[in-house]
């Protein structure tokens, strides 16, 4: 079981699914085509387990270092004798722990969608289109290089794109669909650019080659230079922002909250754990190069993720709709591991950063699905998004509410749950790193357990709001995900990801720093109790600060016009300024040359078409005329 | 019978026969016409096959011959046109080639 | 001047003014008589060749035949007093241009080129000859073209049947009305 053959299978299964599904889906039963896709995923999960247990404990930890395996890396496109596109699967420590990650929360969301989506039409599709998304965003943690990733990358855009717009009558899903799909597909040219720049650069896509420490892309990438910083520093700026499209950084967070239009279990698989996360894994495959090559683009990595979580967070306090708040929560989490990310240093314990990094995007997939899966099974009992709707439902769904609570606590980084161990690690590192960023994520610590217990309290707690029916706990395939997940996120933190997810392979110790984790705790609990204030003992407090704070509120309500900017951007200067004009040059001027051509043709066509009158006489006529014409110079020009 | 006449003067009567049938090919409008003057060209094609015979090679027949032939094809063509112009007429009750056109175009 | 002479501008004046009114008349019953004149002068023409048969088929097949053809389908498709609309000068005046040119060049063609007529004795064109010949093969044996002929004829006079036939319904009056 060591040469890690069968780790093929992983990501051929689901998609033999997807096109079994996709092509013989509506001659099946839907409940069976649920069942065919969820066992197939089963399959996939205990291989990815396998491959875990025997790639962290049986082969790669020798020496004490986790060695990168190519199990197998076929060429693909073949360019020049130097440039070739290879398709393979690489297994190293983040891409095992991605497995695992994806494996596991891909299952439970296939377990609980045959509940949550129980009767809807398409239900067969819908599983097609998991079985896709499982196939590519295993294809691209596995990649072995940075073009197969960006193949994959776009397939996961694809999946995305298919699946909240799963709703197609509904318009502002489809709406939704084509905003994710813009805005990523433009963060992506980005991405497309760096990768050629890149390998123009260093001459090689492969990852192994690339990122070695010691290696001779990372050696020879200084040099050129342009406006101050090397070529590879931009490629890799531009590599970064593919990853800020994906994983919904500033600015390109828009298209995340409007995701949510997709169903909920979608949103946990994809816009929650998985897919969001690409851009951190794409910075954490990386890693060496951003540390070695291009300092200064990690800086922007760290910049952009603390100005990410901290933007978002005061987001997620004001909106009311259950699923945006936990979309800028994720966008909010996203932004700390970027930040870990920017903040790190390469090998041993200066690494800390990079497996903090991991470390949350680990226990964040586990907590942050989660939530999204106890927002959906709230959403089920009361057919509403919006937090208006709900209250006092502690009593009506006992279970959800447990692992909500579970979930709350585990994202505020109260200890012992998963979060805090992860969050403190990141802490710690940003402590060593800069104090400026290291504050900023101390205030997001606290604003997080705000808002997520501002959701907590008016949903569970509060008065009984008037539901049509009453609200009733969601049948066990939905429950039994939600025990799982709870119990991942209550005790993942327990993992030593310090032994088996480092940034060069290599085992190193952490400690909890106190100095750090207790501070972290009590800003956590103070935004709790502030919460627990505002929404439990003195409902109408909110209303009041509302009223003090009247300008600033609806500012955040209204996720600082950045839409409204875009659409002004996009409206008023793109479209008028430039579409237009090249519209009017297209339509007028390009068309216009080829309705002339056609227009003289036409007119001489009509002229020469006088000859073809079918006159049997004209015939006559040209021929006889020709026949002499011969005749005459046949006679006497040609003698 | 010949005697004193050139060659000459039989062929250019038949083309100036020949051309006259040409000229009215290409005027005229009505079929029956048109079939005129298409007798009028096989004709000044017979004579100079017979002068050509007579002046030339008397002791062959291929001239007579042929002009027997044509004389004959003659025949069967202005039978069959006839027919079809009588057709034509029936159809259209015109039979004038420029407004027979429903298969143009 | 010799009378062969004499014949000879006869007839060649008859046909050349006939044929030209044949062209032009713009009386169709008169152009087909017209051109019964230049037939028979024609026939004249064949007579002072020494080829007494064929001027008597050109007598009795065109003359008799054709002609009478002709008239019976004129008869048939045209009002006895139909005058034709003229012919637009245009088209008459680039028809006769190109006629006249082609007719030039053949004149001076025909002037320039030297016959040479070869020594062999004339052969006496008989009934008896023409017969043998026809019916027979090798040198002088036209028993190929003859068949290809009678089967051409054949063919012809099914053909004439067929077409003038008054067809199916296809070619009734009202069908017909739609045409117009």
């Amino acid at each position: 079981m060591t040469d890690f053959n069968y780790t093929l299978w992983i990501f051929l299964i689901p998609f033999l699914v997807f096109i079994l599904l996709g092509l013989a889906g509506h001659r099946l039963k839907a409940r069976i085509s649920g069942l065919l896709g969820t066992a197939a995923l089963g399959v996939v999960t205990v291989l990815s387990y396998i491959t875990a247990y025997f790639y962290y404990f049986r082969t790669a930890g020798i020496n004490d270092v986790f060695r990168k395996i190519t199990v197998f890396d076929s060429t693909w496109l073949h360019f020049t004798d130097t440039l070739e596109i290879k398709m393979g699967i690489l297994l190293d420590p983040i891409s095992v722990m991605m497995l695992i990650v994806i494996s596991t929360v891909s299952l439970m969301v296939h377990i609980y969608s045959l509940g949550y989506m129980k009767g809807e039409k398409g239900f067969e599709r819908y599983y097609s289109f998991l079985s896709l998304f499982a196939f590519s965003m295993m294809g691209l943690v596995v990649a072995t290089n940075i073009f197969q990733m960006y193949i994959f990358w776009e397939l996961v855009g694809i999946s995305s794109y298919l699946l909240i717009g799963f709703y197609y009558q509904k318009p502002e899903a489809v709406r939704a669909s084509k905003k994710a799909f813009i805005v990523t597909r433009f963060a992506d040219l980005g991405f497309l650019i760096g990768i050629l720049l890149l390998s123009f650069n260093t001459r090689t896509f492969d990852f192994s080659v690339l990122t070695d420490p010691q290696g001779t892309a990372i050696a020879h990438s200084s040099g050129i230079s342009f406006l101050g910083l090397s070529v590879t520093t931009w490629s890799m700026i531009l590599v970064y922002l593919g990853g800020v499209g994906k994983s919904a950084m500033f600015p390109f967070h828009i298209w995340l909250p409007d995701a949510m239009e997709g169903p909920t279990p979608v949103s946990a698989l994809i816009h929650a754990a998985t897919m969001v996360v690409a851009g951190v894994y794409l910075v954490a495959r990386m890693f060496p190069v951003y540390f070695f090559a291009a300092p200064a683009a990690l800086e922007i990595v760290a910049w952009i993720g603390a100005f990410s979580s901290l933007f978002a967070a005061i987001i997620a306090c004001t909106q009311t709709d259950i699923k945006r708040v936990l979309a800028y929560s994720t966008i909010s989490q996203i932004g700390y591991m970027m930040l870990a990310l920017g903040v790190s240093g390469y090998g041993g314990h200066d690494g800390l950063g990079f497996m903090a990094s991991m470390f949350h995007l680990f226990t964040h997939a586990m907590f942050k699905a989660l939530l999204f899966l106890c927002a959906g099974a709230i959403i089920h009992a009361v057919h509403s998004n919006f937090m208006i709707d709900m209250g006092g439902l502690r009593k009506y769904l006992p279970l959800t509410h447990l692992t909500f609570l579970i979930a709350c606590l585990a994202i505020s980084g109260i200890p012992p749950f998963s979060g805090f161990f992860s969050k403190d690690e990141i802490l710690a590192a940003a402590f060593h790193h800069n104090k400026v960023l290291f504050f900023i994520e101390y205030a997001v610590a606290g604003i997080t357990a705000f808002y997520m217990f501002r959701l907590y309290f008016t949903v569970f707690r509060g008065e009984d709001r008037h539901y049509h029916t009453v609200p009733h706990e969601a049948p066990p395939t939905m429950t039994i995900p939600l025990i799982i997940l709870a119990t991942a996120a209550a005790f993942s933190g327990f993992i030593p990801f310090s032994k088996l997810v480092t940034s060069d392979g290599k085992a190193f110790q952490t400690h909890i720093e106190w100095g750090i984790a207790i501070p972290s705790v009590l800003i956590a609990t103070t935004g709790i109790g502030t919460a627990y204030v505002m929404y439990v003992r003195n409902p109408s407090l909110p209303g009041r600060i509302i009223s003090i704070f009247k300008h600033s509120y609806k500012l955040a309500l209204n996720k600082f016009y950045i839409d409204e900017m875009y659409l002004f951007i996009t409206k008023k200067i793109i479209f008028r300024y430039i579409s237009e004009p090249v519209a009017w040059f297209d339509r007028h001027i390009v068309d216009g040359t080829m309705n002339a051509l056609a227009i003289v043709t036409q007119v001489v066509s009509f002229r020469i078409r006088e000859f073809q009158s079918g006159q049997l006489q004209k015939y006559a006529f040209f021929f006889i005329s020709g026949t002499i014409l011969l005749a005459l110079t046949l006679i006497y020009l040609l003698h | 019978m010949n005697a004193g006449i050139p060659l000459s003067y039989f062929l250019i009567l038949a083309a100036v026969m020949f051309f006259t049938g040409i000229y009215g090919f290409l005027t005229r409008r009505n079929l029956i016409t048109i079939l005129m003057s298409v007798e009028l060209i096989l004709n000044s094609v017979n004579i100079n096959f017979l002068a050509l015979n007579r002046y030339l090679f008397p002791h062959k027949l291929e001239g007579f011959f042929f002009s027997l032939f044509i004389i004959t094809v003659a025949a069967a063509e202005a039978a069959v046109a006839i027919a079809l112009i009588i057709n034509i007429y029936r159809r259209f009750t015109t039979i004038n080639v420029e407004d027979v056109n429903i298969m143009k175009y | 001047m010799t009378l062969n002479q004499l014949m000879f501008i006869l007839f060649a004046s008859i046909i050349v003014v006939f044929s030209i009114l044949t062209v032009t008349s713009r009386r169709i019953l008169r152009a087909a008589v017209y051109l019964l004149f230049v037939l028979i002068s024609t026939a004249g023409l064949y007579f002072m060749l020494n080829y007494a048969f064929l001027a008597a088929v050109q007598l009795t097949l065109y003359a008799g035949g054709i002609v009478v053809l002709i008239i019976f389908s004129i008869l048939l498709t045209s009002h006895i007093s139909l005058k034709f609309e003229p012919v637009e000068w245009k088209k008459s005046l680039f028809s006769a241009l190109a006629a006249i040119a082609g007719a030039l060049i053949t004149i001076i063609t025909i002037l320039d080129f030297t016959f040479s007529a070869t020594n062999e004795a004339a052969r006496e064109v008989n009934m008896r000859l023409v017969g043998k010949s026809l019916l027979s093969v090798g040198s002088d044996g036209y028993i190929l073209p003859f068949e290809v002929i009678s089967v051409l004829l054949l063919a012809a006079m099914v053909a004439a049947i067929i077409i003038a036939k008054k067809g199916g319904p296809k070619s009734t009056d009202t069908q017909t009305s739609n045409y117009q």
